[in-house]
């Protein structure tokens, strides 16, 4: 068994009339964890923010650009690094 | 001084809003009119003032002393935060104290040049946690009887007891919720967190009822003191609902009885209150001319 | 379904990824890096959140005994910003698949380091002044430039710290003129304690750049934007003024101004010394790395607690849909 916590993402208004930015991230066993540690982190409990929290394994993520190559294939994760996604044994180099 | 205010001399900008709690730096009640209502006991008062801001204090304390020791950094942040809007409230009724009382003087006097049987806080405050199911377990209880008085305590006679109230329940809520949902988590988790969790309201629970004991000061202090009595039920209520999802039970324990017929209200501690105070006064009272 | 382009070679990514730092533009989680850039990223982003919590221990010492109200909210709320800003990093290093769990594992084995000034013991409440004033004011001269670092999400975090870091910096100064115009036993608490944090503050700043042999790399991947002898100097030369302000001394006979250079020169710093702090024979290495194992191994059972019950209630939504 492992305590581990996932990571989620967090997403915050600061105020009516604006958009949800993502601010950064953290580490929580539950969504209700999770956006409570993100108002004390993230918004320092500002009670007039608005929260988005989702577990960053959730996401998926387009490239910057669509047709550039230098970009991982799209609908992929957030990160780009290789130990964020599970990749089978039998790929070399990886 | 050049930085009276701490916060207006240093901060860039004025629309920091993270430092709106719990660290209003300078005398908290300035500004506001602190003339004791016609026909309220200043001394009652002041007392009353002196429960309520000791138990902040001293609940306080005790979590400051998690400070680096808590189980994720989120925690740390979540266990100061509720460390400082305590600070927060005594700093407010203790200054409110010294208005009551007529002696003008400021919070430090109460906090740091009292002796340990002019402490009026709850012995359940002052008790350190052996873990973190401890601390959660104590925080819930606290925080969950607190804000039943505050909620009442917004209609005090006094307006600036509303006032510092009005403000609290909101701190307060948040303490609560993050409380239970820990007791819910470890009550439910794992077989190890069951059974710290048990231990831990079983530690708990005998200073329980010393919470709803009604003082002569409350009792004398009618429309601006909230009997503690009253709000028995909405503890219990509250109580039930998160022993009953972190699958507890209410423990059956004896109530720890007082000292020569005095609790905490009274002066009445346990051993650990003079280690507790020895550690909080001892800087001030090394150096009683100074100013900080 | 998406027509998959033919993969571009090594040394073609290698060239964009050269190219966006030229023109001066952030390095983003989902780009192409080399690994060596994420290696030292995730090592410098790991270095300086460890910091931040590892430094949470010498202030807090003083939290459960400062001397007014007051004084303890400001230091409680400082305590807290630093565990946010330690968060806020590995948040930074999770983007490069630095794992907070195996980044702590790290620092509480000691395979990774941390400040060495906080392995320095804090002996009276004027060590919270003087920390505020000297540590976070040479934190600030390092930290201010890496606002630019070529990594996105690390100048992100930096930026935001930053801001935090200046306002702890004034208010350790402000602790300290309030002292200094105290009694004689506070302006007294205040010199030893400017004198026991003075080279270890200069120290902060890493060796000297004779001795410093990735600094070259680390500026050309612009995740360092000057050498530490010329940070060093700026320190100095802001915090002389300061000292002369305050009413204190710093202990260092050899200070002095310099208008041939235009900077104060100042004497040699012990390196011995620093290299024996780094290496584990500081006077606090093995307290502050075993409180925080402490923290950290007592708190497992906390975390799983966490962690099962959350399965657990995975599993009921399961059952009941």
């Amino acid at each position: 068994m492992t305590g581990e916590w996932p990571l989620y993402e967090v997403f915050v208004r600061g105020k009516r009339g604006l958009n949800h930015v993502h601010v950064g991230s953290l580490r929580a066993a539950d969504d209700d964890m999770a956006l409570h540690h993100a108002r004390d982190l993230y918004t320092r409990r500002n009670e007039g923010v608005s929260i988005w929290v989702v577990k960053a394994a959730d996401i998926a993520a387009s490239s910057p650009d669509e047709k550039d190559p230098f970009f991982a294939p799209s609908a992929d994760k957030v990160y780009r690094h290789p130990t964020f996604y599970e990749i089978p044994e039998n790929v070399p180099h990886m | 001084m050049a930085f009276d205010n701490a916060y207006e001399a240093l901060a860039d900008a004025h629309d920091d809003a993270r430092w709106a709690f719990g660290t209003g730096f300078d005398n908290p009640l300035s500004g506001v009119d602190t003339t004791v209502p016609s026909g309220v006991d200043g001394e009652d008062l002041a007392q009353y003032c002196l429960m309520l801001g000791d138990d902040a204090l001293v609940l306080s304390h005790r979590l400051q002393q998690w400070c680096t020791r808590a189980p994720e950094l989120e925690d740390e942040v979540a266990i100061a935060n509720i460390g400082l809007d305590l600070l927060g409230q005594a700093r407010l009724l203790l200054a409110r104290t010294g208005r009551a009382d007529g002696s003008g003087r400021g919070e430090d006097h109460y906090a740091y040049f009292r002796g340990e049987h002019e402490f009026r806080n709850v012995r359940l405050a002052e008790r350190e946690h052996a873990d973190f199911a401890q601390l959660v377990a104590t925080v819930l209880v606290l925080t969950t009887w607190r804000l039943a008085v505050f909620q009442r305590l917004q209609a005090s006679a006094d307006p600036v007891l509303a006032a510092i109230a009005q403000k609290g329940v909101n701190e307060l809520t948040y303490h609560r919720d993050y409380a239970a949902q820990w007791v819910v988590r470890l009550g439910d988790g794992t077989e190890t967190s069951h059974a710290r969790t048990v231990a831990a309201f079983d530690e708990v629970w005998p200073l329980v009822a010393e919470l709803f004991e009604p003082h002569d000061v409350e009792r004398r202090l009618d429309g601006v003191a909230v009997d503690p009595a009253e709000v028995r039920a909405e503890f219990d209520d509250v109580l039930a609902q998160v022993l009953s999802a972190a699958t507890l039970e209410t423990p059956v324990v004896p109530a720890k009885a007082g000292v020569a017929g005095g609790k905490g209200r009274n002066g009445r501690h346990t051993e650990q209150m003079g280690y507790l105070l020895a550690e909080l006064q001892s800087v001030a009272r090394a150096y009683p001319e100074a100013t900080w | 379904m998406t027509v998959t382009e033919p993969a571009p070679s090594e040394s073609d990514l290698e060239q964009h990824f050269e190219h966006t730092i030229a023109k001066d533009q952030r390095i983003e989680p989902r780009d192409w890096l080399p690994e060596a850039y994420r290696k030292t990223m995730i090592r410098q982003i790991a270095q300086h959140a460890h910091s931040e919590i590892i430094g949470m221990q010498p202030e807090g010492n003083w939290i459960t005994r400062a001397p007014s109200l007051r004084r303890k909210a400001i230091l409680l709320a400082k305590v807290q910003d630093e565990a946010g800003h330690g968060l806020y990093l590995y948040s930074a290093a999770e983007t490069l698949g630095g794992d907070r769990g195996d980044l702590t594992e790290k620092l509480i084995s000691g395979r990774q380091k941390y400040s060495s000034i906080f392995n320095y013991p804090t002996l009276s409440f004027a060590d919270v002044g003087v920390i505020g004033w000297l540590v976070d004011g040479a934190a600030i001269c390092n930290q201010v430039p890496l606002c630019r670092s070529s990594y996105g999400p690390y100048a992100r975090a930096m930026i935001r710290i930053c801001k935090e870091e200046s306002f702890h910096q004034r208010q350790g100064y402000e602790l300290l003129m309030a002292m200094m115009n105290g009694t004689r036993k506070q302006r007294e608490a205040v010199q030893d304690s400017v004198n026991r944090f003075w080279w270890p503050s200069l120290m902060m700043f890493g060796p000297s750049d004779d001795d410093s042999p990735n600094t070259a790399q680390s500026m050309a991947w612009k995740i360092k934007r000057h050498t530490n002898d010329e940070l060093r100097q700026r320190f100095v030369d802001m915090t002389v003024p300061q000292a002369e302000t305050l009413g204190v001394t710093l202990p260092d006979p050899d200070l002095a101004w310099n208008a041939d250079r235009g900077h104060h020169d100042f004497g040699a710093i012990d390196w011995d010394e620093l290299k024996q702090v780094i290496s584990g024979g500081g006077p606090c290495n093995t307290e502050r790395v075993e409180r925080r194992r402490a923290a950290h191994e007592d708190g497992a059972w906390v975390r799983e607690a966490a962690a099962a019950h959350a399965r657990k209630q995975q599993q009921r939504k399961e059952a009941a849909a």
